[in-house]
Parts: structure tokens; C-alpha cells; sequence
């Protein structure tokens, strides 16, 4: 970490200075940006958070009582206790599914580039776009969810309507905007030595053990990289349960805000009802639940293996 | 290990006929396993984009059949132009299409320079501040929406394009990493010859670098390419004028709008997904060994 600093004489020298300035002269409009796109709005939406602000009067300064609200507000609770059913259960489902899928595309099966491409294209298809069609197959008439299940007997399901359903069906769609993990995780067991596995093989490892015991400890980098950007990710759920839900006059959640989630809930609080430190308030809480949640992850992850650098 | 490792390898070596037959025979069976999986997940997969075309092409009153047709009975090719009637479709296209040319633009030129100063200029504290400016990645964007927006507010940007396409020119941390990654596989003898003839390091990353960064340059703007094409949330804050719409924004109203006519949606669902799979065909290559970059040096 300290290579950029080796002291080659413990003196500050005239080409020290030079290189100095050109680096900073070539990573200026990072600077700038930090500051102005990250450092400056972070401190600037905590002093917010203390105030009642609706953009029309300058802020008024009320201390903790946004905070306070905060506790008390019923739909708050709902939209964060739903977001953390999307953390906490749709993201291990997801995270599972990919690895799972990557694990098959990873036997050396024949065909790999069109199973890649047919993964990934959800991935890269506008969110929007894609939400709108799944609004069309989750239909409760009409929609061929409810026509497929039917063949096996099954009862047709209130995908969106019934309340009970709504957060599982939102997971089942997230399963098909998957692909880009899928192919971070087929792309990190690609990278894993042949021979590890072989020596494994003749020990009498079967495909289980060698997957547990090899493939996993190779790959906990990856899977640890992708469990933090997605928690991240997860934390900020917004467009997909917005278009399904949203209606003409901005209402969204779906029934009994059974997919009200986190952002949302910010999003209307600050450009709906343009209560500014309310959603500054809220976007605060978030901060530190990532922050927590980053760093909780950081702290237990000594099941990451590190390959020493030969 | 490597007593125990010699040992069960020779035992392993004493079993090796009967246990390999059988192996092949496991291994062969997983494998037949591993395709019917993969066959079946990929068809799922297709499907929703299979049932969004064939949508597409059904009458109004042969969407609401039921059972429902897996084929349309009729192809109506006409909804496609009918659906860029209900909305203004091509400008809302054009829209979207120029904020991601700007938008690749900025990223490109910014995160190329910065990379490069934090990969090929030493000097001192450069490692220490470049996991700073790393650790923006994992900044939700909730924590800087609300002031930006009151700043973009107060500078008579909102309702115009500028607070979605400015901020990329001050450099992503995601892609600058790419970048420096890229700068760091460069030998340092190409960029000492040109020092010592004299080349100051504008002129180095310029001439001799940037050539050389071209393929992952094209990585950079197609995924800027694909998150602002995607992009939802940016738009709905900042466009606040109909005729500043992107696709996106365009296609929930039309669904807020029209929401029975799923044929002209499905119409529309697909003629905005046309430009991004046309695009991937292209350029498949690129895309691939730019997720395997992110995921695996991440």
C-alpha cells in the first residue's frame, strides 16, 4: 500500500514536487467530482436531515425531530421492512441461483456463448422495458404465469395483487435479471487451476466435495465481491417495484404496500411532498445501514481465501 | 500435505480401473444432468422476450384470449408503427441517444485521465487517495440525491439534461478502475523510452497510451452505453419536461396511459430493446471479458 511513498532518499525533492502535481493534474476532475458529486452532498444531506426543508422556504433547522418522526412513521417501516426482505431472502436466492447456473455452464458444456448470451441479454435490456413485460406475464387474467400454472393444476396466483405474493413474484422476476452475476461467477471458476481439481479427483473427491472444498475457497473472492455490490445494490431496489406498481398520479407500492420499498419511500418523501430533510432524514438511516452492513461483512469474512501472489 | 497427498495418490493409483470407469460413468451422467438444467433455465429465460414479440403482433382482442394463442393467429406487423404513435417513440429515442453519447464522452475522457494518473504517475500518497476515491462505489445514491438536486434546482438545471450528463464528466470509480487495470498490464519500458526522448506525460498518455487503451476504452462506453440507456431513476428526478423524456420515462407513461393495449407495449417493450441486443451481437467479446474484469480483479 505504501509503494507510491518509498523514501528513496527521506528528501522532498524538486521531481518529488513535479510528480506530485502531475498526478494530481491527471486525476483533477476526480477531485473535483468527489467533491462536489460525493463528499460535499454527503455532508450537506446530513445538515438537511435536521431541518424541515420543502425547497420553496430556506431550510429551519428542527434537530433530531425528522429522526423522530422517522420511528413513528408506520409506512416507513413497512417500506424498510420490505426492503430487507429483498436483502435478506431475495438476494441469497439470487446470489445461489447464478452461482448455481454458472456451476453448470462451467462443465465444459457445448454451446457455452448462446447459454451466455440468452443469460445475459435481460441484463442488458431496459429495465423499464423488461418490467413492463413481466407485468404482462404476471397478469392475473390474462397473463400466461397464471395460463402456465393452470396446466399443472395449480390455482391462478394474484402475482401483483395478493399481498401475500407480491415480494416472492418481485424475486422470481429478479431471477431473470440475473445473468451479469452469472457470468462474474462463470468468468471467476474459469480462473480456477485445472490442476487443483484433478489433484482433488485422484484424492477421491466426488463433484461435490470438489466444488465445497476447491471451487468454493477459489472463487470466495468473486462470490465476496458480488455479495457486497449487491447488498449495496438490493439496499436501493427502486425501478422495477416502481414500474410495476406506479400509477398515473404517482401512488406507488402495490396493495397494502406490500412492494413499497426503501427508495421509493425517499423518492416520493423528497419529489412528491418535496419534504427534503425528511428524505434526507431517511437517506441518512440508509447510509448507516449500508455502512453497518458493508462493514459486518468486512468483519466476517475470513471464508474469503486470498491466493497468495505467486 | 505432501506425505498424505503421495500416499493417497498412490492408492488412488492402486484403485484406478475400477474407479475410473465408474467415475466416467458419474461424470457423464452430471453432465447430462448439467444440459437439461441449462436447457430448461435458458428456455424460461427466452421466454418472456418470445411472449413480448409474439404480444406484439396479436390484435387487441387476440391478447385478452384465453387459453391464450402462442402464436398470433394474424401477425399485425402495423402495431409496431402504431405503437410509435402513441407516444412520440423516436423522440423519445433521440433523447435517450443523445444523453448516452454525451454521457460517453465525458466518461470516457475523464476516467481515462484520471486512471492514468493514478496508474502511471508516481507520486506520494497516490494508493492511499485512490482507495478513497474506490470506496465511492459503494456510496448509495440516495445519500447525494437530494442536495445535488437542490444545487441542480437552484442553477436552473432541472428540467433539462445537464445534471445527468455533467457529473460523468468528473470520472466514475467503477470504470477507472477498469481503466487502471488496464494501464498497469502496460510494460514501463514503452513510457520510459518516450521520457527520455523528451515526451512530457500529457504527450506519453496521449500518443502511446491511449492507442493502446482502445479496447478497453470500447468496454468503458459500452457499459456507460448500457447503464444510461437503463437508466430510470436519473430521468424521473431530473426530466421534468415531456418533450425531454427518455424511452424509459416515455414507456411507463405509455403504460400509465394505455395499460389495456399490451400489444402496442409489447410493440414498443421491443423496439427499445432492439438497439441494446444489436449492440451486445456486435460486440459480444468486448462485453464478456469486460464483466470478467470487474467481477474477478473486484
Amino acid at each position: 500500500m505504501a509503494v507510491a511513498t518509498k523514501p528513496s532518499s527521506g528528501r522532498w525533492s524538486a521531481s518529488k514536487t513535479r510528480s506530485l502535481l502531475t498526478g494530481l493534474a491527471f486525476i483533477s476532475p476526480a477531485i473535483i467530482g468527489f467533491i462536489a458529486f460525493a463528499a460535499w452532498p454527503i455532508v450537506q444531506s446530513l445538515y438537511y436531515s435536521f431541518t424541515d426543508y420543502n425547497i420553496f422556504q430556506p431550510p429551519y433547522f428542527i434537530g433530531l425531530e425528522n429522526y423522530q418522526d422517522l420511528v413513528n412513521d408506520r409506512v416507513y417501516r413497512i417500506a424498510l421492512v420490505n426492503t430487507f426482505y429483498m436483502v435478506f431472502i431475495g438476494l441469497p436466492i439470487h446470489l445461489v441461483f447464478n452461482f448455481f447456473m454458472a456451476l453448470l455452464l462451467a462443465t465444459q458444456i457445448r454451446g457455452l456463448s448462446i447459454y451466455r448470451t440468452i443469460f445475459y441479454l435481460p441484463s442488458i435490456t431496459p429495465v423499464v422495458a423488461s418490467t413492463i413485460v413481466w407485468l404482462w406475464l404476471f397478469n392475473g387474467q390474462y397473463g400466461i404465469l397464471n395460463e402456465i400454472i393452470g396446466w399443472f393444476g395449480i390455482q391462478p396466483i394474484g402475482w401483483l395483487t395478493d399481498p401475500r405474493f407480491t415480494k416472492p413474484s418481485l424475486i422470481f422476476m429478479g431471477m431473470w435479471f440475473g445473468g451479469n452475476t452469472i457470468l462474474i461467477y462463470l468468468a471467476g471458476l474459469r480462473d480456477v487451476p485445472v490442476s487443483l481439481l484433478e489433484a482433488a479427483e485422484l484424492d477421491g473427491a466426488n463433484a461435490l466435495r470438489k466444488t465445497w472444498h476447491v471451487t468454493l475457497p477459489m472463487i470466495s473472492p468473486v462470490i465476496f465481491y458480488t455479495l457486497i455490490i449487491n447488498v449495496i445494490g438490493y439496499f436501493q431496489y427502486f425501478t422495477e417495484a416502481w414500474v410495476l406498481t406506479a400509477t398515473r398520479d404517482g401512488a406507488a407500492g402495490g396493495p397494502l404496500n406490500s412492494m413499497l420499498f426503501y427508495a421509493m419511500y425517499l423518492y416520493q418523501s423528497a419529489f412528491q411532498l418535496f419534504k427534503m430533510g425528511y428524505a434526507s432524514a431517511q437517506a441518512w438511516v440508509l447510509f448507516a445501514i449500508v455502512l453497518i452492513a458493508t462493514g459486518l461483512l468486512f468483519r466476517f469474512s475470513g471464508w474469503v481465501y486470498y491466493r497468495s501472489e505467486e | 500435505m505432501s506425505a498424505s497427498e503421495s500416499l493417497s495418490r498412490t492408492t488412488a493409483n492402486a484403485m484406478q480401473p475400477r474407479g475410473l470407469s465408474s467415475r466416467r460413468n458419474q461424470d457423464r451422467l452430471m453432465k447430462a444432468l448439467a444440459y437439461l438444467i441449462a436447457s430448461f433455465v435458458a428456455l424460461a429465460f427466452v421466454f418472456p422476450l418470445y411472449w413480448m414479440v409474439t404480444t406484439s403482433l396479436k390484435t387487441d382482442v387476440e391478447i385478452f384470449k384465453v387459453p391464450p394463442t402462442l402464436f398470433p393467429l394474424d401477425p399485425q406487423w402495423q402495431n409496431y408503427p402504431a405503437s410509435t404513435q402513441y407516444i412520440p417513440f423516436w423522440q423519445y429515442m433521440f433523447n435517450t441517444l443523445v444523453i448516452c453519447a454525451l454521457t460517453i464522452i465525458g466518461t470516457v475522457i475523464s476516467c481515462s485521465l484520471i486512471a492514468y494518473g493514478f496508474a502511471r504517475v508516481r507520486w506520494p500518497g497516490r494508493n492511499a487517495v485512490f482507495i478513497v476515491y474506490l470506496s465511492t462505489i459503494m456510496l448509495p445514491a440516495q445519500v447525494t440525491m437530494i442536495p445535488l438536486y437542490i444545487v441542480f434546482r437552484q442553477m436552473g438545471w432541472v428540467g433539462t439534461m445537464w445534471p445527468l450528463v455533467v457529473p460523468a464528466f468528473f470520472g466514475n470509480a467503477l470504470y477507472v478502475f477498469l481503466l487502471r487495470q488496464f494501464f498497469m498490464t502496460i510494460p514501463n519500458e514503452l513510457t520510459d523510452a518516450a521520457r527520455i526522448d523528451g515526451a512530457n506525460e500529457l504527450g506519453i498518455f496521449w500518443r502511446i497510451m491511449l492507442p493502446l487503451l482502445k479496447p478497453a476504452l470500447a468496454t468503458v462506453a459500452l457499459f456507460t452505453f448500457v447503464a444510461t440507456y437503463r437508466d430510470f431513476l436519473g430521468p424521473l428526478i431530473y426530466l421534468t419536461e415531456q418533450n425531454q423524456w427518455t424511452i424509459s420515462l416515455g414507456l411507463k407513461m405509455f403504460q400509465n396511459m394505455y395499460g389495456a393495449q399490451w400489444q402496442l407495449m409489447m410493440a414498443a417493450a421491443t423496439l427499445t430493446m432492439i438497439p441494446t441486443m444489436i449492440l451486445f451481437f456486435l460486440t459480444q467479446r468486448t462485453f464478456i471479458e469486460g464483466i470478467a474484469l470487474t467481477g474477478i480483479k473486484g
